[in-house]
């Protein structure tokens, strides 16, 4: 078929064009390989080893999956280089997770290689060049080193060159291996030969196809090998001709990888997009490789000098799809995210339309299903997605003011396939999952009324009745937020309303919308959805009065099943209060001496924001876009990579921006106080000497069964008691949120919503950057009392430092309600701008707070479901009734 | 059929059919006997230039009568395998001491050989229940993967030929005395580690009669990982080549802290997976309070998951501690050995497949 590539992608051919068994293809690094890369092997010759293990760090945060060391050089001591280069990069864990293939044509420095290298290597290579006996020797070896090996199709006669002397070279040699020295077959990779093609010489005209073939018959007849190949000989004959060389190995990898090749050290930067090749190119490049006519290498050779020249690493941008009907090239630049000739295109399908409506409603409607269809089918991903809306957007901006201009002439109005409301609930702020879905939404054609966030139920319900919405949805991400929704149920269940209501968001889950939200609302069909991509699913079978009462009942059933999996079990015991209390974490308090802080009260912070990025998890940020997977690893990911790349590429050039321009303004507060613990609570002195008490922090306590005597937590834990001298409470409150807002709505009034979720996603990684950059400055400087740690920031993300800082509302202390505490001793609004909105949730919403607690032993945990009897001792501490310490901990009440 | 061929087969058939106890700590039952200086020296190193206080592996020399009775102490517990006392008797590790290549050999084969001659009293005591023994390869105080040099990263003070001429040479003494297989364990560094593989097994391509080999890495805090950085997959991808017996984790942590570790072994291992954890974290002062009930009662549950198949017990373990694990296990179904599909599956410090 043929799809048009979406993005550019560096390293690889068109993945999707491939068939199941390829999909797991290694891209082996060459540029740590001295006879593949010029730079590498200076800075190896003139000893710049330093230089050089950047090399291997650049080559593994690029994806690498294995790198590929060779150091073959007639002027070096390559033994000593390899023994060097090797126990270097050990001392790098971020190049050092990665396994190496050691590379040489001496046995020797394979086996020096082998002497430092504590992981599984592959060896590259061994072959029966020299005849069995040192073939097997050398085998030996390597399994006695624990290594896997690339085996050459070279034998006593010479190399391999047809498929059927290939397999036969390999079959020999696996034979041998497998039954001589019982070498384990999955650790077999054989290299077949890539051989030159295109040199003038008639029989070397069918060098590629054998190797193909080769591969085809030995993944095919020799169970659980492996292959791979050296890319970069099959187009020697053009050496100095970058753009046809780069055509040529795409064409190959294009061929070979169904063909069961499973690896290639490559040069990841040498490689297009096989649809990006031009197509004249292309054919002809493909001729050659599969030495489909006779005149092939003619034919390339002719055109090849035109291609010359032109500069590897400025890939030319493709134009041929301009040429083509207005309708194609709006479905083009839909499908890629072209936004640069939309305005024309549009102007030009306005023109030959009858009315500017049916624009929107013919080509580019057309377009959007082909988007759908793909994302729908998995072949297009959430930025991908949002960046086709942006070009939509623009594309209806320009055809607006015609439409309202016939409105007023005529009265016509268009019709959408459907209205739905959205809306983040009262007293929650976070609207980056809604914004999404909105967007999708209307990428299918959807009418989307977006209230925004902190939207009360009242709103709702009337812009739901005088907007006519066929559906309701609701988000949000805080606890308190999933209350919000059963209101907002329970109201509409008393308006008599009869919408389906959508509930979607981090904290929301099928259990809760079957258990609390859908018992309030029985008048339309209340549905979770799960992430964006079901949205539209779900929302298409909803509105057609065709498929909803199927859908409706389906979902019922379904949440009907759920409620009764849930009442069924037995209750969970819980350990009553008092007992858990004697279970509590003890430390030797007369003995502990507290770290005091450098200073009491509070202190204004101001954030870098070149600083803080290097301090960021991006992980997260890739989940929001719901693209999951772990930073690095995602860029290479088998499924998401490719849209995971052009998000991190456009990601790079937003951050570029935003750094230089200063967008935002993280800022902080932080200040330590004298406290100790006063059972559960923790008591805030007013001074040292710990008589007057300035407020109090309530915490909550793990009343879940547990074995080996382990501690029932409470955060008060991890203070001295009262009377058995001060100990100190630190608290912080940071923000990435000045600034965000403002450049949000600039992109979404530009129509730009891909920017402009970007911008928030990228405000919340700041937030939890400054969190992280103070919590290590509370260590190191504030509190001193790990003044020489020195960790990375993948260390920092795993939590390997003394001491934590929980936040109000999440797992430590699930009570949102005692972040006003913590506020006001912060003086938080007034120091950094952040404030509480009913819901407890912090605005603006790209911001953190949190304790500090410095003792050793101090752990995060989660306080997990609590019995009545703490509910209602913590009701008393806290001065509530029941039923409001009912309302605030029921994320975490005992059923 | 020599004598250890058939005990190799009896100690396979033993691990099929039950959860195999292994003994515990050695040092802490050592200190308790508050030995003198003298009592380390005996007649042989009476003599000898430095000190030799604190060099426990020379009791197989010197005092063989504690060596028996510690054995015997486990065997009697319920163990069915005793490890050598020769856990730092390489030429590498004996270097602290200024001991020669004969006195180091000479540590291992007394070592092996008491124990042997121990674990066949109780056999032939209890023919039921056969008892073996495990020479202890212990870790070096010298590391491959490591740097010795806050200042230079590529520094080392031993190189990979160095640290295999060591351990060939403890690895031919301890068979030689007579062991019925190899228990290389506390292993921080997993280079080290391949380096003694590759000892054993070069000399049983030499004609070496073959050995099950265990392999016990230490995950040394909470970070997850060995103290040269592997993950617990990828240290068993960088040593299954040498098709181990067992494979498991011992020492740094107690049972809690061990058992994720454990688990992720039990999910990757296609061999046996053994576990020896300390008695809990040591206090203040040293010493650890874990008592043997409740050291007993965390890893039998780990058994009862189907978790292991060999477990025992390392610092701060006692007789005490290994009754009450051999008791706990009592009518226990040992884990079953996953079947697991061959793939292409290499390592750095972390493990990579190629499905």
């Amino acid at each position: 078929m043929g799809c048009p590539a979406w993005s550019a992608p560096q390293n690889l051919p068109n993945k999707r064009h491939m068939t199941q068994s390829t999909a797991q293809f290694v891209n082996i690094g060459e540029r740590t390989n001295i006879t593949g890369s010029a730079a590498f092997k200076k800075l190896i010759v003139e000893g710049d080893y330093a230089k050089a293990v950047e090399v291997a760090r650049q080559q593994v945060e690029n994806g690498a999956q294995v790198i590929d060391v060779n150091m073959d050089e007639g002027l070096l001591d390559s033994k000593l280089a390899m023994r060097t280069f090797l126990r270097l990069i050990a001392a790098e864990p971020d190049i050092a997770r990665v396994p190496v293939m050691i590379d040489s044509s001496k046995w020797d420095v394979i086996e020096e290689g082998l002497k430092n290298v504590q992981g599984k290597a592959i060896v590259n290579s061994i072959s029966m060049k020299e005849g069995e006996e040192p073939f097997l020797e050398q085998a030996r070896a390597a399994l006695s080193y624990g290594a896997a090996v690339v085996v050459m199709a070279f034998d006593e006669t010479g190399q391999a060159e047809t498929a059927q002397r290939k397999f036969e070279i390999c079959q020999r040699a696996y034979n041998l291996l497998t039954q001589k020295i019982g070498f384990p077959p999955e650790d077999i990779i054989f290299d077949p030969n890539i051989f030159a093609v295109a040199t003038g010489i008639e029989e070397h005209n069918n060098y590629a196809v054998e190797f193909i073939e080769g591969v085809r018959r030995i993944k095919a007849e020799l169970p659980w090998c492996r292959t791979s190949g050296g890319l970069s000989n099959v187009s020697f004959s053009f050496r100095g001709n970058e753009p046809v060389r780069r055509a040529m190995h795409s064409v190959f990898l294009y061929h070979a990888i169904p063909a069961g090749l499973d690896m290639a050290i490559v040069n990841a930067g040498q490689l297009d997009i096989y649809d990006d090749i031009e197509p004249e190119l292309r054919e002809l490049v493909e001729d050659v490789i599969l030495n489909r006519r006779e005149d092939a290498t003619e034919r390339l050779l002719d055109i090849a000098e035109r291609y010359r020249g032109q500069k590897g690493a400025e890939k030319k941008k493709d134009l041929s799809w301009r040429e083509k009907p207005v309708n194609d090239r709006l479905a083009h630049a839909l499908v890629h995210g072209v936004t640069e000739f939309i305005v024309e295109d549009t102007e030009e399908a306005r023109q030959q339309a009858e009315r500017p409506l049916h624009v929107i409603e013919g080509p580019l409607m057309a377009g959007m299903n082909i988007v759908g269809d793909l994302f729908g089918s998995g072949k297009m991903f959430l930025p991908q997605v949002v960046k086709s809306a942006r070009v939509m957007k623009a594309a209806v901006a320009h055809l607006l003011p015609f439409m309202e201009k016939e409105k007023e002439e005529t009265g016509m109005v268009g019709k959408s396939n459907g209205k739905v409301l959205m809306a983040t609930v009262k007293g929650d702020v976070h609207d980056i999952g809604k914004n999404i879905v909105g967007v999708v939404l209307q990428c299918n054609g959807y009418e989307v009324v977006d209230l925004g966030v902190m939207v009360p139920s009242e709103t709702i319900l009337e812009t739901a009745a005088n907007e006519n919405c066929d559906i309701i949805g609701l988000s949000g991400l805080i606890t308190p937020s999933l209350d919000e929704m059963i209101n907002v149920a329970a109201e509409m269940q008393r308006k008599g309303m009869t919408q389906p209501l959508l509930i979607g968001g981090a904290t929301t889950s099928p259990a809760h919308t079957a258990v609390k939200i859908e018992p309030a609302f029985n008048q339309g069909p209340v549905v979770h959805v799960l992430d964006a991509s079901r949205a539209v699913g779900v929302v298409t079978s909803l509105i057609s009065n065709d498929t909803r009462p199927a859908y409706w009942e389906e979902t019922k059933a379904k949440y009907q099943k759920l409620r009764d999996s849930r009442s069924g079990g037995p209750a969970k015991t819980r350990v009553p209060l008092a007992d858990a209390r004697k279970l509590a974490a003890k430390d030797d308090w007369a003995a502990y001496q507290p770290p005091r802080p450098t200073f009491l009260g509070l202190k204004n912070i101001e954030f870098d924001l070149a600083d803080l990025a290097r301090y960021i998890d991006w992980t997260p940020y890739f989940a929001s876009w719901d693209l999951a997977g772990r930073y690095p690893q995602i860029l290479e990911d088998d499924v998401v990579g490719e849209a995971a790349r052009t998000l991190w590429q456009d990601t790079q050039v937003m951050l570029q921006q935003l750094i230089g321009e200063q967008w935002l303004k993280p800022k902080g507060v932080v200040g330590f106080w004298p406290a100790n613990s006063d059972v559960d609570d923790i008591a805030v002195w007013t001074d040292e000497t710990a008589s007057e008490e300035r407020a109090s922090f309530f915490t909550l306590r793990q009343q879940m069964e547990k074995s080996n005597d382990k501690p029932h937590f409470a955060l008060s834990d991890f203070l001295k008691p009262k009377g058995a001298g001060v100990d100190y409470l630190g608290g912080f409150c940071v923000t990435a949120g000045e600034g965000e807002a403002e450049r949000s709505k600039a992109f979404i009034a530009a129509g730009d919503d891909y920017s402009s979720i970007m911008v928030k996603a990228l405000a919340d990684r700041f937030a939890e950057a400054a969190a992280e950059r103070l919590h290590e400055m509370v260590r190191r400087e504030l509190w001193a009392y790990a003044p020489n740690e020195a960790l990375d920031n993948e260390a920092l993300i795993s939590e390997k430092y003394q001491g934590i800082r929980p936040a109000p509302g999440y797992p430590c202390q699930p009570d949102h309600t005692e972040k006003e505490t913590l506020f006001r001793l912060l003086e938080a609004e007034d120091r950094c701008g952040v404030a509480l909105t009913t819901s407890y949730a912090m605005t603006p919403a790209a911001s953190v707070s949190g304790l500090y607690f410095s003792h050793p032993d101090a752990v995060y945990f989660a306080v997990g479901r609590i019995a009545k009897d703490q509910v209602e001792d913590y009701a008393k501490r806290k001065g509530w009734d029941i039923n409001t310490a009912e309302k605030w901990l029921r994320p975490i009440l005992s059923e | 059929m020599t004598d250890r061929t058939n005990r190799i087969a009896a100690l396979k058939q033993a691990a099929k059919d039950r959860v195999l106890v292994f003994d515990g700590s050695w040092g802490v039952m050592i200190q308790r006997k508050r030995l003198a200086e003298q009592d380390f020296r005996g007649d042989r190193f009476a003599n000898h230039p430095v000190e030799m206080k604190g060099n426990n592996d020379i009791l197989c020399i010197t005092r063989p009568d504690i060596i028996e009775e510690l054995h015997n102490a486990y065997y009697a517990a319920g163990a069915d395998i005793s490890e050598t006392n020769t856990f730092s008797a390489t030429m590498i590790a004996m270097d602290d001491y200024k001991l020669d290549q004969q006195a180091v050999w000479d540590i291992n084969l007394e070592g092996a050989r008491i124990g042997r001659r121990v674990a066949d009293e109780w056999t032939a005591k209890e023919p039921h229940k056969p008892r073996f023994l495990a020479g202890s390869i212990g870790p070096l105080n010298k590391m491959l993967s490591m740097s010795s040099d806050v200042n230079d990263p590529g520094a080392r003070l031993v190189d990979f030929d160095e640290v295999y001429q060591a351990y060939r040479h403890q690895v031919a003494a301890l068979y030689e005395g007579g062991v019925d297989l190899y228990l290389i364990e506390t292993i921080t560094d997993t280079l080290n580690c391949k380096a003694a593989l590759k000892a054993i097994m070069d000399l049983e391509s030499e004609g070496q009669e073959k050995l099950p080999i265990w392999i016990s890495g230490t995950i040394t805090d909470r970070s997850g990982r060995t103290l040269s950085g592997q993950t617990a997959e990828a240290f068993w991808n960088s040593v299954k080549h040498a098709k181990p017996f067992a494979i498991g984790f011992n020492c740094a942590l107690g049972a809690d802290l061990m058992r994720p570790h454990i688990a992720e072994l039990a999910r990757v291992a296609d061999t046996l997976v053994a576990a020896h954890p300390n008695a809990g974290l040591p206090n203040e002062m040293g010493d650890y309070d874990e008592q043997p009930h409740e050291t007993a009662h965390a890893v039998a549950e780990w058994a009862e998951k189907g978790l292991v198949n060999i477990l025992g017990g390392c610092c701060g373990t006692t007789p005490e501690h290994i009754a009450c694990i051999a008791q706990s296990l009592e009518g226990v179904k040992p884990r079953q050995i996953p079947n697991r599909p061959k793939a292409l599956r290499l390592s750095g410090l972390e493990p990579f497949e190629l499905a």
